[in-house]
């Protein structure tokens, strides 16, 4: 039971900081990021291309993928995202292009990195072994300290910093913001890039543990999706809250009903539906987003 | 207005049934035919998708109908030995039901969050399938019969496609048979009354629930119709490729119905039908690239956004050209 919990713990740290940054995209722009799965397997390779090709320390590439990913969200933001929703009819014209860029990704991907799994080797070595009832290796423990410390200072530079505020009044609510003097277009820009910023962050992480992979893009997306609607789209303590609950069910999941075959995801998705009929806007949301 | 509108249709006849046929045959580029089938069946499906746009509803799940219907069919035909024309409706009646029965409480879901669960609902059908007992998991359902002969008071219809001695031919005629019904029905139906009704949904559902339009009926109805294209398509995929796995629809196929729609432009009837050719017809041309086919296609998928963001067809469209 203690495992099943710490896997959880574990797994919805990774989770929750994924969702973050989705939902710091949703909230400011209401755009619907299909390229977030593959910013974050672009986030992995590039820390592995810092760290194993070029032989550097771990926490090079981490802030390289940081970089490199927050010019890429701040570039896409910029030169694509917002002269399509300035000229478009409708809101919803900018999945296409999230769609496309998805591809786009995918295919730099493929160019650049190949489709040959990578992983980078271990940065702690054993095994956290607490009488039988806990094990788990020191590098799982380290990155979701990394991650939840992430987390705390994600919270924290929203609430206390300026630009936090300015984001956070944003995303409450656009004319209110602009006619108090916050630069909609410039905001929006470093909204994205600090969401980007965030997916590449995680796939540096979890490239030491994982590994990642050309296909692992879409499912990240889709996973990252549930997590919004579990706590609300656009809230980001929904995000942090939808993350934590998909790793524990995931946890929970994979062992009680691994008896019954690999229903896991079957069952979340179905009990996922069943709670938005009943609650559309998820735990925190706002109703209608 | 109604001459020039009966000529542009029957000149697409013209084209579609005696040119492309014989440009085919003169270059022989005979997968062309299996393209172009898959054009028509999946633009079928994108007509659905984008009576779900019409009410103002982002639909990221008709591979999930697409699935259902296709493996209703198949179950029918190697099962229970129903002949395969007689499954077609079946299927579309099926999925239309399944999607009354989800759609009542996840319609009254909005914008995104319609969008991400229907995307879910996707990825329901594909699990559901590999779980069930009846459609044999992950190995699917293969060597379906092909479609037997129709005929009604002995009167052949349509041939058995076994004895063709070429079966492409004759599924690029049924599909594009089928994509022209389907198109005729949409068009009839967005310019009836239930289509003005729809795009008040579309406009500002408060308001016309408020001036008596009974919303919610509307939309259950919208989808159903919706689901039944998707069923129809997926049973006739199924059909053409003998064959149907769990993966045979996932929600890379959902997310392409969405943006087959888009490309063609939301606010056209015929958009669906342009944006399938174009992306599907070009992605098949770009194979030629190679590896960068995916790189040229997503660029273009990207480029054609910034210069179009309100689809191919905003071309046609006089008033913002004038602007």
């Amino acid at each position: 039971m203690e495992q099943i919990i710490a896997n959880g713990l574990y797994l919805g740290a990774q989770y929750a900081l994924i969702a973050l940054g989705l939902t710091l995209i949703f909230s400011l722009m209401n755009v619907l990021n299909f390229a977030h799965g593959q910013m974050y397997v672009f986030g992995g390779f590039v820390t592995y291309t810092v760290v194993v090709q070029l032989g550097l320390p771990f926490i090079v590439g981490l802030f390289a993928s940081a970089i490199v990913l927050a010019v890429m969200g701040a570039a896409i933001e910029k030169f694509l995202f917002a002269p399509v929703v300035r000229r478009s009819k409708r809101d919803e014209s900018t999945m296409l292009l999230a769609a496309g860029i998805a591809f786009f990704l995918d295919a730099v991907i493929l160019l650049f990195f190949g489709e040959k799994q990578r992983g980078v080797p271990k940065i702690v070595n054993g095994v956290l072994n607490l009488d039988m009832r806990i094990i788990m290796p020191y590098d799982r423990i380290l990155i979701g300290v990394l991650a939840i410390l992430l987390i705390v200072a994600f919270i924290a530079f929203m609430h206390y910093s300026r630009t936090g505020r300015a984001m956070r009044a944003l995303a409450q609510d656009k004319v209110a913001a602009q006619l108090m003097g916050v630069n909609v277009s410039r905001y929006s820009m470093i909204g994205f890039a600090l969401g980007a910023m965030l997916a590449g962050l995680v796939g540096g992480l979890l490239v030491t543990i994982t590994g990642v992979n050309l296909g692992m893009g879409g499912p990240t997306s889709v996973k990252a999706f549930l997590m919004i609607m579990i706590g609300g789209a656009g809230v980001i303590s929904g995000a942090i809250a939808g993350g934590f609950i998909l790793g524990m069910m995931e946890s929970v999941g994979l062992t009680v009903l691994s008896a019954y075959g690999d229903i896991t995801y079957l069952v979340i998705f179905a009990s996922l539906m069943v709670f938005l009929a009943v609650r559309p806007q998820g735990l925190m949301g706002k109703p209608w987003g | 207005m109604i001459g020039k509108k009966l000529l542009g249709f029957i000149a697409f006849l013209v084209v579609v049934f005696v040119l492309v046929p014989l440009f085919i045959s003169a270059t022989g580029r005979w997968d062309f035919f299996y393209t172009l089938t898959s054009v028509a069946l999946l633009s079928v499906g994108a007509a659905g998708v984008w009576l779900t746009f019409y009410i103002g509803r982002i639909n990221i799940g008709q591979g999930a109908y697409a699935l259902i219907g296709g493996y209703v069919s198949t179950i029918l035909v190697t099962q229970a030995n129903v002949s395969f024309w007689l499954t077609l409706p079946l299927a579309g009646l099926f999925c239309a039901i399944i999607s009354v029965a989800i759609g009542f409480p996840i319609l009254r879901l909005r914008g995104v969050y319609f969008a991400m669960v229907t995307l879910v609902l996707t990825e329901v059908a594909r699990l559901t399938a590999l779980a069930l007992p009846i459609t044999n998991g992950a190995k699917g359902i293969t060597s379906i019969p092909l479609p037997g002969e129709l005929s009604i008071f002995g009167l052949t219809i349509i041939p058995a496609f076994g004895t063709l001695s070429n079966p492409r031919f004759g599924f690029y005629i049924m599909a594009v048979l089928l994509m022209i019904i389907t198109y005729l029905v949409l068009w009839r139906i967005v310019n009836s009354r239930l289509g003005h009704l729809c795009r008040s949904l579309q406009q500002n559902e408060e308001l016309s629930a408020s001036i008596g339009v009974n919303t919610a009926y509307l939309r259950v109805l919208a989808y159903a119709i919706s689901s039944f294209f998707g069923g129809i398509a997926g049973a006739m995929f199924a059909s053409i490729a003998q064959s149907i796995y769990p993966s045979s629809f996932v929600v890379a196929d959902s997310v392409n119905f969405m943006l087959y729609c888009f490309l063609g432009g939301l606010g056209y009837v015929f958009g669906p039908m342009l944006g399938t050719l174009l992306l599907y017809f070009g992605w098949d041309l770009l194979s030629i690239a190679r590896e960068y086919q995916l790189l040229i296609y997503s660029g273009v998928m990207i480029l054609l956004m910034l210069v179009l963001p309100n689809g191919v067809l905003s071309l046609l469209d006089k008033k913002e050209g004038s602007r």
